[in-house]
């Protein structure tokens, strides 16, 4: 009984998401939109053989091209920063964006990476059709069941569509744990000291990747 | 019930002295009481990379690398029907009665089909495994988390957990073993296997975090408040695990469909054996 309850409510809620100009990319379900991505390149990195022999390099295209697009950075760095977003000048603010942006592309390319065997499970999702800010939860499963890795998104409904601000990994939200991260720096250095400490570990970062770049 | 008010009452007189007691605190900035041990804990934390970076992550790391896939899973399993135990104790401390007997299904299972944990065939028939301690069960009940500590060796925990790790020591069904010997290797063996769990973690803690230690920290008491969290939840959580099962199995049942649908299979057709037999001769 509960599960066709349940089975009805998920069917019920991506018909009416779905509903809602159904062939536009940009009215994509959120819930859709995260599976279809993860699993897209979730495939990729299992089953290219350069990703599974150590490119980094092959991550961070596949990343650029398949997840980017759908990740709102501009949000995500605003509320990092908190309080003193509103204090730092609009040329500091984009370069902020731009280096955190840089820093996450890394980081999730380097989990990505690390990808073998690992399925990816996704749990009901739950909102309301007008919900305009909604979570979409879901496991990484490994050979240690019991063991799932807990992955959640937030994402906010923009005029290019559904996109990502948050991401939740191991029951600690990103943008909560970065905010500590952040108003240390700024405390110390000040926003361009944030910035500089955020270039000079994207240029480290960068140098480790391209040395794994065989091909 | 006299016990839990017991209990209550004395961690919070603990945590309230550790507050209000100048000089065991060093609340450098008002707005970060979540940490005055923070010179500690940072010291601490160094010493504890160390020791990791140099001993426990390459003996981790051995034994991942050498031991089979199989004995690795059942040393997992073994100890995890160990911590299972506990677990369903405290899940009734916690008023989850239904996740307390799940548990204790789980353990039944495991300890005698899966020949004393080694096989976790709780799992295979998709009894959900939970983690629950003491320090989590006193934060279900309304004990505050208190400040952040990290432990020599342990790592990451706060006051409350601490306080409450005597109870998971004596609570723990291995540190009866006799003889001492084998309980001790077994205790090795069980902390380097837990290691193995999470080997890739570790440069990605250090390719993300501009401060390793404070996002570790806020990383971890977030992690800590929502297990409490869901642990109230209880109910929620189940029907989502059964959501998930279902959908698992209406997976399954396509994929067999699937593969036996000789119209959409992909998988190469089976000739009879008089045609294999031609074309060997061939």
């Amino acid at each position: 009984m509960l599960k066709k309850i349940l089975l009805g409510l998920l069917a019920g809620s991506a018909l009416l998401f779905g509903s809602v100009g159904a062939a536009s990319a940009a009215d994509e379900a959120p819930d859709a939109l995260i599976k279809r991505i993860s699993n897209e390149v979730l495939d990729v990195a299992k089953n290219d053989k350069d990703i599974q022999a150590g490119n980094k390099q092959k991550v961070l295209d596949l990343v650029e091209a398949k997840v980017l697009p759908y990740i709102d950075f501009q949000r995500m760095t605003e509320l990092a920063a908190g309080r003193n977003w509103r204090s730092a000048t609009p040329d500091q603010q984009q370069e902020l964006v731009k280096q955190f942006r840089t820093l996450l592309v890394y980081t999730y390319s380097g989990a990505l990476s690390q990808v073998k065997d690992q399925r990816l499970e996704f749990k009901p999702f739950r909102a309301d059709p007008q919900d305009t800010e909604v979570e979409v939860r879901s496991q990484v499963v490994t050979a240690r069941v019991g063991d799932a890795i807990q992955l959640n998104y937030r994402l906010s409904k923009t005029a290019q569509g559904w996109k990502i601000y948050d991401i939740n990994v191991l029951g600690a939200w990103l943008i909560e744990t970065y905010k500590g991260n952040f108003a240390d720096q700024i405390a110390k250095t000040g926003m361009d000291g944030l910035i500089k400490f955020l270039s000079d570990k994207n240029a480290k970062l960068a140098i480790s990747y391209s040395k794994t770049n065989k091909s | 019930m006299k016990i839990k008010a017991l209990i209550i009452a004395l961690s919070l007189t603990v945590l309230s002295g550790c507050a209000t007691t100048p000089a065991l605190t060093n609340i450098k900035n008002p707005l970060r009481d979540k940490d005055p041990f923070e010179s500690f804990n940072r010291s601490t934390s160094t010493f504890n990379d160390r020791f990791d970076e140099y001993a426990f992550q390459p003996i981790a790391q051995a034994y991942s690398d050498i031991l089979p896939r199989f004995v690795q899973t059942g040393i997992g399993n073994f100890f995890g029907n160990i911590n299972d135990v506990w677990t369903a104790l405290n899940s009734f401390m916690q008023g989850n009665a239904q996740d307390g007997f799940s548990d204790v299904m789980r353990v039944s299972l495991n300890s005698t089909f899966g020949f004393l944990g080694l096989l976790d065939i709780a799992s295979e028939v998709r009894i959900p495994k939970h983690r629950r301690d003491f320090g989590q069960t006193l934060g279900v009940w309304g004990v505050p988390a208190g400040p952040y500590i990290v432990l020599p060796f342990l790592g990451p925990s706060v006051m409350r957990d601490t306080l409450a790790l005597p109870i998971d020591y004596y609570a723990d069904v291995w540190s009866y073993y006799r003889p001492v010997s084998i309980r001790n290797t077994g205790t090795v063996i069980r902390l380097v296997d837990k290691r193995a769990g999470y080997l890739g973690t570790t440069s990605l803690l250090e390719e993300a975090a501009l401060d390793k230690y404070a996002f570790i920290r806020d990383a971890y008491l977030q992690r800590i408040a929502g297990q409490i969290e869901d642990a109230k939840d209880s109910k929620q959580i189940r029907e989502d695990y059964k959501a998930m099962q279902d959908e698992r199995d209406e997976e399954a049942k396509k994929e067999l469909k699937e593969l036996s649908d000789p119209d959409t299979s992909t998988a190469p057709a089976v000739k009879p054996l008089s045609e294999e037999v031609k074309d060997g001769q061939k």
